[in-house]
């Protein structure tokens, strides 16, 4: 068992797991989120997706140890029904998800994006968009509100 | 959990009575009454089964079947509140709780709004006629008197003089009758004396109205059946046979001693490693050594199966469509056109993979499960414990989407035979590699058209045959526990149906016959390649060879693909679509391949497909890039032409047939299962590659015809089984060559495209 410290969407916490545990099962389990999701484990589909330090992170794969001292973010402290992200937002303007399962992957990742690359164009943001999954087919949608977001981030 | 929350709110202050008398309803209010306690698997003949108007005047809908993501929960609630006059906002529903809802057969067939809302409208009705009524009597004035907007009954001379439902009848049950149709499942329909609104009369159907499960689902805050937690409760993984026919022989349970909390469960092939910590689970069963033993099992390999299909002896044959005299057609025939078509073993590859948790103690059992058909899970579940379906509640929680039979429901089977064993809940959560290797797989088949030609080029005869695995070699829901891998782990015989389908089209050749023959399964029991239903069961696989046909018999006879099919279909909503995909797409005839080299150095093409469905037809166009040095084919824009008759929430709708067109191209360009002679080798995305973003259409257009006499009839699939056909019509289109075999892997394009000849059809 290790002791490990950190940031989790604003507020300082300390969990006692094995170092080597996924900060994904730590997120569910011992912090109690409702996100992010266990698409894979393997780092392919985005399900897991949150923020370290800003920068997009498969949480199924990194181990909790490697959080010390760092900032975590979830879907869940990018924005609040109150204080939407303007991704979050435009998710819900453009009607997107269906399932909604895959949502952490395309969000979070596209914050990060937008956040590095604001004028991201078309083929830019389908290239940072690789990997990602979404069993729905909702794909049409999402770009949609990516760039919704993106008008309204730049304006 | 095992109290009904709905008898929670119904309190026991009065019921309202209703006395028919002279074909005149009339009604009194019996304070003090009790209302009767509610059965715990309700009753359809019990207007309380459907609907419940709250203290507060809110309206819960019970409705026995599930939003997936497609916008049902709103388009059940326009239905509901248009019916009963009350604000689409008071109004939610309850979904898939098999102690709440009555069976509608969970998600199926399309059917959520055609079928599914049909009781659901009725029963709205029903409750709006009796509760004017029982104002009538209230305010003493005739129902022809009356008014409702929302919620509130007013004397329409007198708008001052008022009632809300709430004052009505808020808190306590309907106790009134409704005639049940004594159907189960998607035909489950009742009728009170209430005539439902007509069209004219509709405000909120027809709108697009937002989704209201939305913010929970884009904030991170409302829980999937992944989230559901249980005090208590275990973590289990499940082992699986890693090669075919494997059975477990013995099992090294000191491999797993670095985790000494974490157990192995064990009867017959049923293996799990059970521990009270998640990771502690996924740690000891990725530890957990097994020897196997093989029973000789070989399959064919995803190479030689369509061969394999070919030689392999038909278990059943049936001719649903037979017209005419098709065998002296051949007979006589100047020309016969024919090709064969070959279709692979596709994946629901879910997005997440399934979970379940179920809690059985003291002859009860409560199971959370993503199942698509709850109340199926309620019966297997209890067939499987030796328990009455009165003693199992299935509750369905929000899932990764599902799209027919996939894994979810073996999970939650295994969840309650493993916590029926421990004496303690249990949570499943199959990890990627069983959800990919091990659920229910689209079958795969061969397809052979033939036609038969006179000397001036018409098409006299039409033979189209399916051959291949059967669609319900697992049935498309768990309500026999055969037909999961728990029953079958545990010794059941498998429960294999014979079955598979033909195309959806209305073509007038004088002498037609559509046929399907299915083979015996690649592994009769406890399979990882067994086969049931995926989206739009058969649809994809059937037309992707059926629509194809249609379009060589157009090129061979000289004819444009859309006139062809303009000419020849005979349902007048057949040949609206078409002409209006057409349109759409700007379509210029062709009666021979267009296909040119652009200046991007690809090929490009456009193709048209249609089919029916049920009572839906759709007709599509894609334009696709084929790019020669790398085989990669690419579809930049798709047009939709869609008719499912009353369009209940358009942007829904839209939103829909997207999500359609887009899993269509991913399973026409990617999507196939990899195995070899005892090995399945699809267990991950990288393995099992679906599309992509940067695969994603530029735009795809949908043109929605909405007939003004045709009742709602379905969208959930109905598109996704002509997208592929368009697809491969376009390909020949941009390349002149036919690519007759699914998925279009780049490979496969550059094999194609290399072939000297023109891999023509006539003989």
């Amino acid at each position: 068992m290790s002791t490990v410290k950190f940031v989790l969407d604003g507020q300082p916490v300390s969990v006692d797991v094995p170092a080597d545990t996924p900060l994904l099962y730590v997120l569910r389990n011992e912090l109690g989120l409702a996100n992010p999701h266990f698409g894979c484990g393997l780092a392919q589909c985005g399900a897991c997706t949150v923020h370290l330090d800003g920068a997009a992170l498969r949480s199924c794969v990194a181990p909790v140890s490697a959080c010390e001292g760092h900032r975590i973010t979830t879907l869940q402290g990018l924005g609040t029904p109150e204080h939407p992200h303007p991704l979050q937002q435009a998710w819900v303007d453009e009607q997107v998800p269906q399932c909604g399962y895959c949502i952490n992957g395309w969000i979070m990742t596209a914050a990060a994006l937008l956040a590095s690359t604001p004028r991201a164009t078309d083929a830019q943001l389908r290239e940072g968009l690789a990997g990602l999954k979404c069993r729905c087919g909702t794909h049409l949608s999402i770009l949609r509100a990516i760039k919704r977001a993106q008008a309204r981030m730049l304006a | 959990m095992s109290s009904l929350s709905r008898r929670g709110f119904l309190q026991a202050s009065g019921a309202l009575v209703v006395v028919v008398a002279a074909g005149q309803a009339s009604i009194a209010a019996a304070p003090g009454a009790a209302v009767a306690d509610l059965p715990a698997v309700p009753d359809p003949t019990q207007l309380d089964a459907w609907l419940a108007i709250l203290p507060d005047g809110s309206v819960q809908a019970f409705f026995g079947k599930i939003d997936m993501g497609h916008g049902l929960e709103v388009a059940i609630a326009q239905i509901v509140a248009e019916e009963l006059d009350v604000a689409l906002a008071s109004v939610t529903l309850v979904m898939g709780d098999s102690a709440r809802t009555c069976n509608q057969g969970g998600a199926s067939g399309s059917y959520g709004v055609s079928h599914g809302g049909r009781p659901l409208r009725n029963a709205a009705a029903e409750a709006r006629r009796v509760l004017l009524a029982a104002a009538a009597v209230q305010l003493q004035v005739p129902v022809t008197e009356l008014t409702v907007r929302d919620g509130v009954v007013s004397v329409t001379a007198q708008p001052a003089r008022q009632l809300s439902y709430a004052q009505l009848i808020g808190g306590r049950s309907f106790n009134t009758r409704v005639e049940w149709n004594k159907a189960v499942g998607n035909l489950m329909d009742v009728k009170g004396q209430a005539t439902p609104k007509s069209r004219d009369q509709y405000t909120l159907v027809g709108q697009s109205l937002q989704r209201r499960d939305l913010q929970g689902k884009v904030f991170g805050t409302r829980p999937f059946i992944t989230d559901v937690k249980v005090e208590g409760m275990w973590h289990a993984r499940m082992i699986r046979p890693p090669h075919a026919g494997g059975h477990v022989q013995s099992i090294d349970t000191a491999s797993i001693a670095a985790w000494p909390q974490a157990q192995v469960v064990h009867q017959q092939d049923m293996l799990a490693v059970v521990a009270p910590g998640e990771w502690m689970a996924v740690q000891a069963a990725r530890a957990l050594q097994v020897q196997w033993s093989a029973d000789g099992t070989r399959w064919p390999g995803h190479d030689g199966l369509h061969a394999a299909l070919r030689a392999a002896p038909v278990l059943r044959r049936e001719e649903p469509l037979r017209r005419g005299d098709v065998d002296a057609a051949f007979a006589g025939a100047a020309r016969i056109i024919e090709a064969e078509y070959e279709w692979p073993l596709q994946s629901h590859a879910s997005m997440g993979p399934g979970c379940a948790i179920a809690d059985v103690r003291d002859g009860r059992a409560t199971i959370w499960t993503g199942s698509q058909k709850p109340h199926s899970v309620r019966d297997g579940a209890a067939k499987l414990l030796g328990l009455a379906p009165e003693a199992v509640r299935s509750i369905w929680v929000m899932a990764p989407g599902s799209y027919g039979r996939n894994d979810a429901g073996d999970a939650a089977l295994d969840a309650a035979w493993l916590s029926q064993r421990l004496g303690k809940p249990v949570r499943v959560q199959y990890m990627r590699h069983d959800a990919t290797a091990w659920d229910p797989k689209g079958p795969a088949c061969v397809h052979r058209g033939r036609a038969a030609l006179d000397a001036a080029g018409k098409v006299l005869a039409l033979d189209f045959t399916t051959r291949g695995l059967s669609r319900v070699d697992a049935q498309f829901h768990e309500a026999d526990p055969r037909d999961t891998l728990a029953g079958q782990a545990l010794g059941m015989p498998s429960n294999a149906d014979l079955g598979l389908g033909i195309p959806g089209e209305s073509y007038d050749f004088a002498a037609k016959r559509l046929a399907w023959e299915v083979v015996a399964p690649l592994q009769a029991r406890y399979s990882p390649l067994r086969t049931s239903h995926l989206r739009d069961p058969l649809g994809p696989e059937v037309h992707f060879g059926s629509e194809q046909f249609i379009d060589e018999l157009a090129v061979a006879t000289g004819h444009d693909p859309v006139a062809f099919r303009l000419q020849h279909v005979t349902a007048v909503r057949d040949k609206a679509v078409i002409e209006a995909v057409a349109k759409a797409a700007g379509w210029q005839p062709r009666s021979t391949p267009r296909g040119r080299k652009g200046r991007d150095g690809l090929l490009r093409g456009w193709g048209i497909a249609y089919a029916q469905r049920n009572d839906t037809v759709v007709a599509v166009i894609a334009e696709v890039t084929v790019d020669p040095a790398t085989g990669r084919v690419r579809v930049p824009h798709v047009s939709v032409a869609h008719d499912c008759g009353l369009v209940v929430n358009p942007q829904g709708l839209r939103q829909t047939i997207e999500g359609n067109v887009l899993h269509g191209l991913s399973r026409v360009l990617f999507e196939q299962v990899q195995f070899d002679s005892e090995t399945v080798h699809s267990v991950d995305w990288a393995s099992y590659p679906i599309l992509e973003m940067a695969d994603a259409p530029q735009h795809i257009e949908v043109v929605m015809i909405d007939p003004t006499a045709a009742a709602p009839s379905g969208a959930g699939e109905p598109t996704i089984r002509s997208v592929p056909a368009a697809v491969a019509n376009a390909f020949f289109d941009a390349t002149g060559k036919r690519l007759r075999r699914a998925p279009f892997t780049p490979e496969r394009v550059k094999n194609t495209l290399a072939q000297r000849s023109s891999n023509r059809n006539t003989r």
